[in-house]
């Protein structure tokens, strides 16, 4: 059992889909089976997580091969610290969007729990495997299962949002293979490890196609990372969709993100000769774009959920400039901050969604309408993820930005870094502050609350798992922030990778 | 043959590129589908192209990368079933928006918005 654990993450939401499709959990009547096997798949998945990320502490990264097809030729899995805590992250993510999904969103069409599967199954897939044919394979497990979720429920906004993001994905899809063909032609071999080897023997004009190949694959995970130019679709597309999947989107930006770390650190890092670092003087730059234009759409969201897109950009951006860094400790610094954005902005469009089902037509715009019935509940919660998105201390938006704050050196840098995340932090505080006094005083006089529906005890569930992640980063920080700094290490060091793999004397 | 090769790749890509562009969820499809044919192709050829080379060791002096064959057939298979999903989509897009256009409703009129009627006596 303990041979076949890096694989079980991808197994257990596989099956557990595909039995969701079968009787006695089909048909619209058995919701409550569904959810009943949806909540135990998903607490199996929180448990397999931590067992996985209590192993590698224990015994170092996990290497599997799956069918035993041994390194460079077989599919390989590769669970290191910095794949488990991912892992660990989206199955808590899960966690909390089932829990509020059990509120109703659930019974809007048949298919929910088994899609949520899917979607989990794609994520954990991306995150573990090391084969670039196999990512982009469970990338288009995690998109199919999310055009089908997006659009889950109906509706016009739902279905020309949807439109764009399906023919966006499926050219970023196209381009994927291109790049992929390109890397293949070039380097011979699909695996990211034994690609880090040979890209640093390639001959001069090979160089420049493999580097070709290698730009082409940031314009497919920039597309999916919402990086600034190719970010677009996200606001619209998250804005129109219902809460429980715009909180499990949250994550699907951040395995971009993780995708350019990956590759960029591993096959084009500093070991890779004359194509070492050659994204960065890209990055850099649409790194800090994408904070400024996120800033910029935050002031001008005329809604709670488009801001909370905005601000999936803004983590975007953060996230980017700590990859531009290029030094283990920013990495380290990126990962703390990726594990608090992704949980606080899930929270974020759950609490839009509570807050605009008691405001009437006038949802979560930022119009006068009728008071909220349960304000003082609301208000709470409200306060306690701006406080956090913006980062205010006690809460973890603090603690990440302090540590990326901390990780730039050169002094170039950090006049970039700290104006920017600074300033950034501002403007979120005035947009949500904005967003918070419309919401919660301006009300139109004498109107009666007790027709709008109170929330369920579900959805205070969910968003409270997610939002009580905040506190517990913090009272946790110095054991979260040593784990961040051995994964960004594990990450940094190829060398050690190659190793594990037995891949250096088969080359020799 | 590697000329040719390239010549039929590098066309169908303009055409998926240049439908793609277009307004109306109809060619967008048709270009999505020639864009997945000519990555296909693309695919294909980043094994070298070599006449008469058997993709099994033993069969012949000569042999062919038989990875990317491999690959072509997933990418073919996962292209398929998008590609069916994105006409699905469209027809609902037609039925739910009331028209076939990629963003759902008619450009605005540019003429309207150079001379604007309002104020006019």
């Amino acid at each position: 059992m303990i041979d076949h654990l890096p694989i079980l993450p991808i197994l257990i939401p596989m099956l557990g889909g595909l039995m969701m499709l079968l009787p006695p959990f089909i048909g619209v009547e058995n919701y409550q089976y569904r959810r009943v096997a949806s909540i135990l798949l998903i607490l199996l998945q929180v448990a397999c997580s931590i067992w996985l990320i209590l192993t590698i502490i224990q015994s170092g990264a996990l290497v599997y091969a799956v069918g035993d097809w041994q390194p460079p030729f077989g599919i390989i899995l590769y669970a290191d610290q910095l794949s488990a805590m991912l892992i660990a992250l989206t199955s808590v993510l899960g966690l909390g969007i089932t829990l509020y999904s059990f509120a109703g969103t659930d019974r809007e069409g048949k298919y929910f729990h088994p899609l949520v599967q899917f979607q989990l199954l794609g994520i954990y897939g991306a995150f573990l495997t090391n084969d670039l044919f196999n990512l982009f394979v469970f990338f288009e497990v995690l998109l199919i299962a999310s055009y089908t979720l997006l659009i889950h429920g109906g509706g016009k906004q739902k279905t020309a949002a949807n439109v764009h993001y399906v023919i966006l994905n499926l050219i970023g899809s196209s381009l994927f293979l291109i790049a992929l063909g390109t890397l293949y032609g070039t380097t011979g071999t699909l695996n990211i490890t034994d690609m880090s080897l040979r890209i640093t023997n390639l001959s001069e004009s090979q160089a420049i196609v493999a580097q070709a190949g290698g730009s082409l694959l940031l314009v497919v995970f920039g597309l999916k990372a919402a990086m600034l130019p190719l970010h677009f679709w996200l606001p619209r597309t998250y804005a129109a969709t219902s809460a429980p999947v715009a909180a499990l989107f949250a994550i699907m930006t951040k395995v971009g993100v993780y995708c350019i770390f990956r590759v960029y650190t591993v096959i084009f890092g500093e070991q890779a000769g004359e194509l070492a670092n050659m994204v960065q003087p890209w990055v850099w730059p649409l790194a800090i774009a994408s904070i400024v234009l996120g800033s910029i759409g935050a002031l001008a969201s005329p809604n709670l959920r488009t801001l909370a897109g905005n601000l999936v950009i803004i983590s975007v951006g953060t996230l980017l400039i700590s990859f531009a860094l290029r030094t283990p400790e920013a990495t380290a610094a990126g990962m703390l901050y990726l594990v608090h954005s992704t949980l606080i902005t899930g929270a974020l469009f759950l609490i839009a969604d509570m807050i605009g089902q008691q405001r009437g037509k006038a949802f979560d715009r930022f119009v006068v309408a009728r008071k909220i019935k349960q304000q003082s509940l609301l208000g709470i919660l409200f306060f306690v993820a701006a406080l956090t998105v913006a980062g205010l201390p006690p809460f973890s938006g603090f603690l990440g930005k302090l540590v990326i704050l901390q990780a730039a050196t050169d002094s170039l840098e950090k006049i970039w870094i700290w104006s920017i995340v600074l300033i950034s932090s501002l403007i979120t505080i005035i947009a949500l502050s904005r967003a918070g006094t419309t919401l919660f005083w301006r009300n139109t006089p004498n109107r009666d609350t007790v027709d709008s529906l109170g929330f369920s005890k579900w959805q205070l569930c969910g968003a409270g798992l997610l939002l009580l992640a905040s506190p517990t980063i913090v009272i946790f920080g110095a054991s979260i922030i040593q784990y961040t700094n051995e994964a960004a290490a594990q990450l940094h060091n190829v060398q050690s990778v190659i190793e594990i793999m037995g891949l250096q004397e088969k080359t020799q | 043959m590697e000329t040719l090769y390239v010549v039929c790749v590098g066309i169908m890509t303009f055409c998926g590129v240049f439908l793609c562009l277009r307004g109306r969820t109809f060619s967008v499809v048709v270009g999505l589908t020639m864009l997945s044919y000519a990555v296909n192709l693309f695919l294909f050829s980043s094994g070298r192209l070599n006449l008469n080379g058997a993709a099994i060791l033993g069969m012949s002096d000569s042999y062919a990368d038989p990875l990317p064959q491999a690959l072509v057939l997933t990418a073919i298979v996962i292209g398929f079933a998008m590609i069916a999903f994105v006409v699905i989509l469209s027809i609902r897009a037609r039925a739910d928006l009331g028209n076939d256009l990629v963003d759902g409703r008619d450009p605005p009129d540019t003429n309207k918005l150079i001379k604007p009627n309002r104020g006019k006596v």
